[in-house]
C-alpha cells in the first residue's frame, strides 16, 4: 500500500469516493428506516450508485461515447470509452426495475395481511401471533396430560 | 373521475402516437443510435401506461386485453431464444448469427441482432405493462384530494 | 468545465438522497426518486454511457415512479415516525463507507487509459466489431452478439421477475380457483 496524497491521486479518486458517499445515504436508508416503501427507495438510491461507480470505470479521458460513424470509416485516432460496463449496466437496470417491481408487490400483500408496512407493527404482530400460538400450545398440552 | 381532466387528456392523445412511433425508431435503430430493445421496451410500456393512467384501467385494456400481455410476456424470450435454436439447426453454434447469411456472416449478424432485440423488445413491453396492470387492477378510484 | 459539471450534478444528488432521508410524507420521497434518477442520468452522459443514460431516464424516472404511486395508493401516503433509530445504523454506515474507501486507494484514476479494465478485452471488442459485426453502436454489438448468451439470461431474469409479480397480486390464481368452487 504504497498510495501517495497527492492532488493528483485525490483528484483522480475523488469520484469514486463521492459515489460511495451517495450508495452509504442508500443504505442508510436501507438500514434506519422503518418503512417498507422508503426501504425500496433507498435501495434504488444505492443501486444507481453503484452503477454510476462502475460506469465510471469505464471512462477513459478524452474518450467519446463508443459509437461508430454510420459509414464505418473508423478514425484510428479517436479514443474510445469502454463499452463493456456499459453493456453489463445498462441490462442491470431492467432488471433492476423487475425486481423492484416485484419488492413492491411482496409490499402490497404484506400491508394486505399485516395492515402496516411499518416494520416496527409487522414485529409486533408477528410477535403477538407467536405469544397466541404459544398459549395455545401450552394449553392443549396441559388439557392431554 | 377523470372527466374533468380536460388538458391531461387532450395532451395524452396527441403524446401516444410520437412516444410509441419513438419507441419503434430506438427498437430498429439500435444498431446505428443509442437504444435498442431494452429501451424500446420500456418506452412502449409508457405509451400503454399513461394511457391506463388518464382514461382508466378499462378502456386500456380493450385496446391491450390482459391475456394478450401475458401471451407477449412469453413471446420475447422465446424469439430470443428461438433465435439460437434457428442457428443451431443451421448448423452452427447457439446464438452463432453468422449462420443466417453464410456468405456475408456480417448481414448475418445484423439479422441476428435484429431478431434477438426484438424479442428482448416484447418481453420487457409485456413485464412492464403486466406489472402496471397487476398493480391498477387492485388501485381504488382516488380522489384530487387524496394526495 | 466538465469538472464544473460533475461537481454540480454531484451537490444536487447528495441535496435529494438526503431530502429522501429527511422526509416523511412518501409522494414526496417517491418524485424526489425520479429526480434522483434524472440527475445520474445525466450523469451518466458525462461519463460518455448514452445507452446507459437512456435506460436509466426511461425506467427510473417513468415506469418505477408510476409503480411506486400505484404501491402508494395500495399501502399508505406518509411515514410513521418511528422508534429511535439509536447510532447504531450511522455506525454500520460510516464503517461499511470507510471500507469502501480503503478499496478504491489501490484502483487507477478515473480516467487512466492504462487501467486494467480498459486494456484487456475492450480494445480487443472496438477492434473486432469494426469488422465482424459492422455495427455502429458497439455496445448494441456486444449486448446482442458478443455476449448473447448473458442478455438471454437478463431476460429469463426480467421474465421471470413479471411472472412472479403476476403470481404475487394479479390474483389470477383467487380468479380461477372462485371459477373452480362454482362447477
Amino acid at each position: 500500500m504504497t498510495a501517495e496524497f497527492d492532488l493528483p491521486f485525490i483528484l483522480g479518486h475523488v469520484n469514486y469516493w463521492l459515489f460511495i458517499v451517495l450508495m452509504m445515504t442508500g443504505l442508510y436508508i436501507v438500514v434506519a428506516k422503518g418503512n417498507l416503501v422508503k426501504k425500496i427507495v433507498g435501495l434504488n438510491i444505492f443501486q444507481t450508485a453503484v452503477f454510476m461507480l462502475y460506469i465510471s470505470v469505464g471512462k477513459v479521458s478524452g474518450g467519446t461515447a463508443p459509437i461508430f460513424p454510420t459509414d464505418m470509416n473508423v478514425d484510428p485516432n479517436v479514443v474510445y470509452s469502454n463499452p463493456l460496463p456499459h453493456v453489463l449496466i445498462l441490462t442491470a437496470i431492467v432488471v433492476g426495475i423487475a425486481t423492484t417491481s416485484l419488492g413492491l408487490a411482496l409490499i402490497v400483500r404484506i400491508r394486505e395481511q399485516f395492515g402496516t408496512i411499518e416494520e416496527e407493527g409487522i414485529y409486533q404482530i408477528e410477535r403477538d401471533m407467536a405469544a397466541e400460538e404459544y398459549r395455545l400450545h401450552s394449553e392443549l398440552m396441559s388439557e392431554r396430560r | 373521475m377523470i372527466r374533468h381532466h380536460l388538458i391531461l387528456r387532450v395532451v395524452t392523445k396527441l403524446l401516444i402516437g410520437p412516444i410509441m412511433l419513438f419507441a419503434l425508431y430506438v427498437q430498429f435503430h439500435g444498431d446505428y443510435s443509442p437504444g435498442g430493445g431494452f429501451q424500446a421496451g420500456v418506452i412502449m410500456a409508457v405509451a400503454f401506461i399513461i394511457y391506463g393512467v388518464v382514461f382508466g384501467l378499462a378502456t386500456v385494456q380493450q385496446v391491450l386485453p390482459p391475456w394478450l400481455v401475458h401471451k407477449l410476456l412469453a413471446l420475447g424470450v422465446i424469439i430470443y431464444a428461438g433465435t439460437g435454436f434457428a442457428s443451431l439447426f443451421l448448423g452452427y453454434a447457439y446464438l452463432d448469427y453468422g449462420a443466417f447469411s453464410p456468405a456475408h456472416p456480417e448481414h448475418g449478424q445484423h439479422w441476428g441482432i435484429l431478431a434477438v432485440e426484438l424479442g428482448v423488445g416484447i418481453t420487457v413491453t409485456g413485464v412492464m405493462v403486466a406489472v402496471y396492470y397487476a398493480f391498477a387492477a387492485r388501485t381504488p378510484m382516488l380522489s384530487d384530494e387524496d394526495w | 468545465m466538465e469538472m464544473l459539471i460533475d461537481i454540480v450534478l454531484f451537490s444536487m444528488m447528495v441535496a435529494t438522497a438526503l431530502a429522501i432521508v429527511r422526509l416523511r410524507s412518501l409522494f414526496a420521497v417517491v418524485m424526489l426518486a425520479g429526480v434522483f434518477s434524472l440527475l445520474s442520468a445525466l450523469l451518466l452522459v458525462t461519463l460518455d454511457a448514452v445507452d446507459v443514460a437512456f435506460t436509466e431516464a426511461a425506467v427510473g424516472a417513468g415506469i418505477s415512479t408510476v409503480l411506486m404511486l400505484s404501491t402508494l395508493a395500495l399501502t399508505s401516503r406518509s411515514e410513521q415516525p418511528s422508534a429511535k433509530a439509536g447510532l447504531t445504523p450511522l455506525l454500520v454506515v460510516l464503517v461499511t463507507g470507510a471500507a469502501l474507501v480503503y478499496g478504491t486507494l489501490d484502483m487507477p484514476s478515473f480516467g487512466d487509459p492504462n487501467a486494467p479494465a480498459t486494456t484487456h478485452v475492450a480494445p480487443d471488442y472496438l477492434e473486432r466489431s469494426q469488422h465482424e459485426i459492422g455495427v455502429p453502436n458497439v455496445v448494441t454489438a456486444i449486448l446482442a452478439s458478443y455476449r448473447g448468451f448473458d442478455t438471454l439470461g437478463e431476460t429469463g431474469v426480467v421474465f421471470t421477475a413479471g411472472i412472479g409479480v403476476l403470481l404475487l397480486i394479479s390474483g389470477l390464481r383467487r380468479r380461477r380457483r372462485q371459477k373452480g368452487e362454482e362447477e
